[in-house]
């Protein structure tokens, strides 16, 4: 018994027979989840031939319909912009109460609980309940990707102020500050560089998740692109694709640049 | 002006006003302002807004609340059961061919480790282009190239993923210490062994974190694929709503939250004991 352990310590690089046999493991479920999941050798066969066909039909893009494509882009740059000024203004409260070390834990409990909610429910399943019960268009989209940003920024900002200095709240509060003047003092000024990032990230994540909504007509380019993909309109699918690769590059070399400034 | 020298006092260099910025920076930052808000006006008064439709909001929010409750969890067996266990496996599936294509990709954009710019910098441009594609849109593509259903889910969150998943791996990558890589191969061993001994000791945290990452990240949007046809507890979803069975939509959002709460779950704990 020793020996043997003896020379498995001598030996460099011993084989490691857990991760083998978790390879294995995974290997085992790919196949049994493909098959469960109707995934087969010859299907994707006849998948390939059906891309080529679609890549030849996307060929040229068609921009001739150029003004329904602008309408449509503008109209998701504009829920983006509302959606994350309406959500940031909702999550600077709730992220206060949120955070465990500033408020009691009655009211930080349902707060968090709240947040965990707005997060898990995608936000195209949002969408889909406000296209219901505000009817089709811009406002719908405002409305769940407003929720999103809530449950997305209300998070990180309450964990942001989690991590502050006491120390300094604690100074202001000692020299007679109220509650307003040690939140405004003490805490933000903490955060508020962290909390500018999180808000820049939210509106490049917004812009992107705006260009979607429309799929379940909650306005924006994407009920365009929905409603060409419906018509087999593919070339003009493709010229809204560009756009929107487009838009959301030229934003996130915008976000790049302010990043680097604050730095 | 006509102040007579005289009428510098000692200890005039304190009484001085001092500023936190700059003129330029206090330009600057009120030109910021003025952006955020011109933009966000020029948003609202724009936006197309029906005034009628935001009259009896409140009214049909009420509306659709009492039609959801109580949400008739008799539905969930077996028709919302079989969808959501179709959804994981979507979920996972999707996750495992997202790493077997990102890691390839990874290493090819890992400067580090592929050393033709060329190569780098096609490989950057894939994994961008995966990126910005959302997942639904490749939901759509790949619902018109297998047909609906859960192939055409699972692979659009594979090709979704690989964006993601590349340029953590590839960062990752290109943090490793040279140190063991090199003493590898100074004793003669071959790439494979460089890359299984010297390499991914190194990244093996990294990827096991991201890997969980991403999968909490499936899980929640696999749900929403079958919106768009391509399989998964979106498609029960859908067919709920178009028959305006507003309590089988409650017990399926009920049945997502659920879902979704665990996995995060599940993820913060492996996360804690593997890290």
């Amino acid at each position: 018994m020793s020996a043997s352990a003896a020379t498995a310590a001598r030996r460099a690089f011993a084989p490691n027979w857990p991760a083998r046999l978790g390879l294995v493991a995974l290997g085992l479920y790919c196949v049994y989840a493909m098959g469960r999941l109707d995934i087969t050798g010859e299907r994707l066969v006849t998948g390939l031939g059906e891309a080529g066909r679609f890549l030849a039909r996307m060929w040229p893009p068609n921009f001739e319909r150029w003004e329904l494509l602008v309408e449509g882009l503008l109209e998701s740059i504009q829920i983006a912009l509302l959606s994350s000024a309406l959500g940031i203004l909702l999550s600077l409260p709730l992220g206060l109460m949120a955070a465990r070390n500033l408020s009691p834990a009655i009211v930080a409990a349902p707060t968090r609980a709240f947040v965990a909610v707005c997060r898990s429910l995608h936000y195209v399943i949002v969408a889909i309940l406000f296209v219901k019960a505000i009817g089709f268009g811009a406002l719908a989209g405002v409305a769940a990707l407003t929720v999103a940003s809530m449950g997305f920024v209300a998070k990180l900002f309450a964990e942001a102020i989690e991590e502050i200095s006491m120390k300094q709240v604690e100074a202001i509060r000692a020299t007679g500050a109220g509650p307003g003047g040690v939140l405004l003092y003490g805490v933000l000024p903490q955060v508020a560089s962290r909390f500018t990032g999180f808000c820049l990230y939210q509106l490049d994540s917004n812009l992107r998740n705006s260009t979607l909504v429309g799929i379940v007509g909650a306005g924006g380019i994407g009920g365009t692109l929905f409603a060409a993909f419906k018509r087999f309109d593919y070339d003009f699918v493709a010229a809204i694709l560009l756009s929107i690769i487009a838009l959301i590059f030229v934003a996130e070399v915008i976000s790049g640049r302010i990043r680097a400034a604050m730095r | 002006m006509s102040a007579p020298a005289a009428a510098i006092r000692p200890g005039d260099a304190l009484r001085r006003e001092w500023h936190r910025f700059t003129p330029q920076e206090r330009i600057g930052r009120w030109l910021v302002w003025l952006a955020i808000v011109a933009s966000l006006v020029w948003a609202v008064r724009t936006v197309e807004i029906i005034p009628e439709f935001l009259a009896d909001a409140p009214q049909q929010m009420a509306d659709l609340l009492v039609r959801m409750w109580p949400p008739d969890l008799a539905h969930y067996y077996p028709s919302v059961h079989d969808a959501l266990i179709e959804t994981l496996h979507i979920a996972t599936l999707g996750t495992v061919f997202s790493f077997a294509l990102a890691v390839p990709l990874a290493l090819m954009a890992a400067r580090n480790i592929c050393r033709i710019p060329a190569l780098n910098a096609l490989a950057q441009l894939l994994l961008v282009a995966s990126r910005s594609v959302n997942s639904l849109v490749w939901a759509l593509i790949f619902v018109a190239v297998f047909g609906p259903g859960a192939a055409a889910g699972t692979f659009a969150i594979a090709f979704r993923s690989v964006g993601f998943v590349g340029k953590l791996l590839a960062e990752a990558l290109e943090e490793t210490a040279p140190g063991p890589v090199e003493a590898l191969r100074a004793t003669g061993a071959p790439w494979g062994s460089v890359m299984l001994k010297g390499v991914w000791p190194q990244v093996q945290p990294a990827f096991w974190g991201i890997a969980l990452f991403r999968w909490d990240i499936n899980v929640r949007e696999s749900a929403v694929l079958g919106l768009v046809g391509a399989g998964g507890i979106g498609v029960v979803l859908d067919d709920a709503i178009n028959f305006f069975q507003w309590d089988r939509v409650a017990t399926v959002l009920l049945a997502i939250l659920a879902v979704v709460i665990i996995a995060e779950i599940l993820v913060t704990r492996i996360r804690a004991r593997l890290i």
